[in-house]
């Protein structure tokens, strides 16, 4: 019923964007209609070319955001911990907050050349701040009772951080990291089409140049796609890591 | 050698831009080993911190607290802890929470579960290993929490009111409970109360503390027979109020820095 309630709006656009092409009401040059837009998509898919594209744009964003959340997680848990690691990063981290970090991103290809380093720093940047941001405001709330008990239960102190601190700040490092996901889509697409031989924004961007709009329409879909199922996944990972949470 | 020595402990908590709070004021305490002892006082006397100092999860401004003559310098396993919020680890199920100290002691797994298990069944919450603490009620989080220390084999037992968050009933029922461990496993514990019935039933003496700056009033022998009738416990509990009611009268007037906090 759900699944019914949350597709048939998707379905019943498809159908009034085709009439509406079909009756002339938008340009099909300008618009592409559905049917020219799977078409457009199986274009794609049959060269192998979409393949290719969709499997470097994964590396990418699988690799910035595995790092994002690997160092986010451990800075976030510092800053809350020590104070020193947290005056030297926290304006750092103020003056990052506000910049679009599409705005590095001329930048980066500077530093780390128009492969996919560039792509994979623009994409942990992103990522980052929301992670570390809600990593450190979930280690600071952690409750002392918790860190006292876990103590004269004999903790150490070293084991302290992997028996209480993480898994108390696990909601909000998985919160943080869907934030950091729904970016890392931004950040992929718009590191690619600056500059990139290969790559989903690269794939946009060419197509589109060559004036082929079902195609293009038939990447940006694919982006479109990708970022729901991996929000989806997420979601799923993310309720079965918690599912100790009160509901 | 007695189990627990508090000697002269003070402790003052500096508070940016206003007078410090002197929350202990000179206290001292011995506790003999297997002795059940419970501190009484208003709220704000310092019970609990003095409760926390014994646990070494806070130091003392002076003083020292030692354990059968070794001062404390930090928490360890010798001495746990039960807090009024029951304090589980919400991310482990009953039977992790209970197993946690044992793993922590590297003790293998097989053993670690049949140690834990005994703890469960002995605090009656056989069929609920595999439940994680949300679903449970606050008088079965306090049961695992009870099972969770005790697990460990401390020799000193620290309860922070333990029961201050249970409705009357199981407050009871838990209080029978504890006494039945207590004179079945012989551990030292120290009680913090607001409940002075309760004080009574539980323990063998009873400290009572005055209204902030906490300093020791009375100590009271409570040492009733075990089938001490409750007409007994009662009139031992009245007198104590009539004590205590003074010093709870003087931490509410107005201008107790403690009443003004948010």
């Amino acid at each position: 019923m759900t699944t019914i309630r949350f597709y048939l709006p998707l379905f019943l656009s498809l159908v009034a964007w085709q009439a509406a092409v079909t009756a002339g009401l938008a340009p099909a040059e300008m618009v592409p209609a559905p049917l020219a837009v799977f078409e457009g998509l199986w274009r794609l898919l049959r060269g192998g070319e979409l393949l290719r594209h969709v499997g470097v744009s994964m590396y990418r964003q699988l690799a910035g955001f595995m790092l994002a959340a690997v160092i986010g997680t451990a800075l976030g848990i510092g800053m809350a911990r020590l104070e020193g690691v947290r005056l030297v990063f926290e304006p750092l981290l103020k003056l990052l907050y506000p910049l679009p970090k599409s705005a590095l991103i001329p930048l980066l290809i500077l530093w780390f050349g128009i492969g996919h380093n560039s792509k994979i720093f623009a994409i942990f940047l992103g990522c980052l701040l929301p992670v570390v941001l809600s990593v450190y405001n979930g280690s600071r709330g952690i409750p002392r009772w918790l860190v006292w008990s876990a103590q004269s239960l004999g903790t150490r102190p070293y084991r302290l951080l992997w028996k209480v601190y993480f898994p108390a700040t696990l909601p909000d490092l998985l919160s943080g990291l869907r934030i950091g996901l729904a970016l890392s889509f931004t950040l992929l697409v718009s590191s690619e089409f600056l500059i990139a031989r290969a790559g989903l924004g690269f794939l946009i961007q060419s197509v589109g140049e060559m004036g082929d709009y079902a195609a293009m329409f038939a990447a940006i879909l694919v982006v479109a796609l990708i970022g729901f199922a991996a929000d989806r996944l997420f979601v799923r990972l993310m309720a079965r890591a918690l599912r100790w949470q009160e509901p | 050698m007695p189990h627990i020595e508090i000697v002269g402990i003070t402790k003052v908590y500096e508070q940016p831009a206003a007078p410090p709070i002197v929350a202990l004021d000179g206290v001292d305490l011995t506790v003999e080993h297997d002795q059940f002892v419970s501190l009484v006082g208003p709220s704000g006397c310092g019970k609990s911190t003095l409760l926390h100092l014994v646990g070494g999860f806070i130091s003392p401004s002076t003083g020292e607290i030692r354990i059968d003559g070794r001062p404390v310098t930090g928490p360890g396993p010798d001495r746990g802890i039960v807090f009024q919020n029951f304090a589980l680890f919400p991310w482990l199920t009953v039977r992790g929470n209970v197993e946690y100290g044992l793993a922590e002691k590297g003790i293998p797994r097989r053993e670690r579960r049949k140690v834990a298990q005994h703890f469960i069944d002995m605090v009656k919450l056989t069929g609920f290993e595999e439940v994680y603490p949300h679903r449970l009620s606050g008088g079965m989080q306090q049961r695992v929490a009870l099972a969770r220390m005790l697990a460990c084999d401390p020799q000193i037992l620290l309860m922070d009111e333990p029961f201050g968050a249970l409705d009357a009933q199981t407050r009871l029922i838990l209080q029978e409970e504890l006494k039945e461990i207590w004179r079945q496993a012989r551990k030292t514990v120290l009680f913090v109360t607001h409940d002075v019935r309760e004080a009574v039933f539980l323990s063998q003496r009873v400290v009572v503390m005055t209204a902030r700056p906490g300093r020791i009033k009375e100590i009271v022998d409570t040492d009733l027979p075990a089938d001490a009738p409750r007409l007994a416990v009662d009139a031992l509990a009245e007198d104590i109020w009539a004590t205590l009611r003074e010093e709870v009268l003087k931490a509410v007037v107005p201008g107790d820095r403690r009443e003004q906090a948010p």
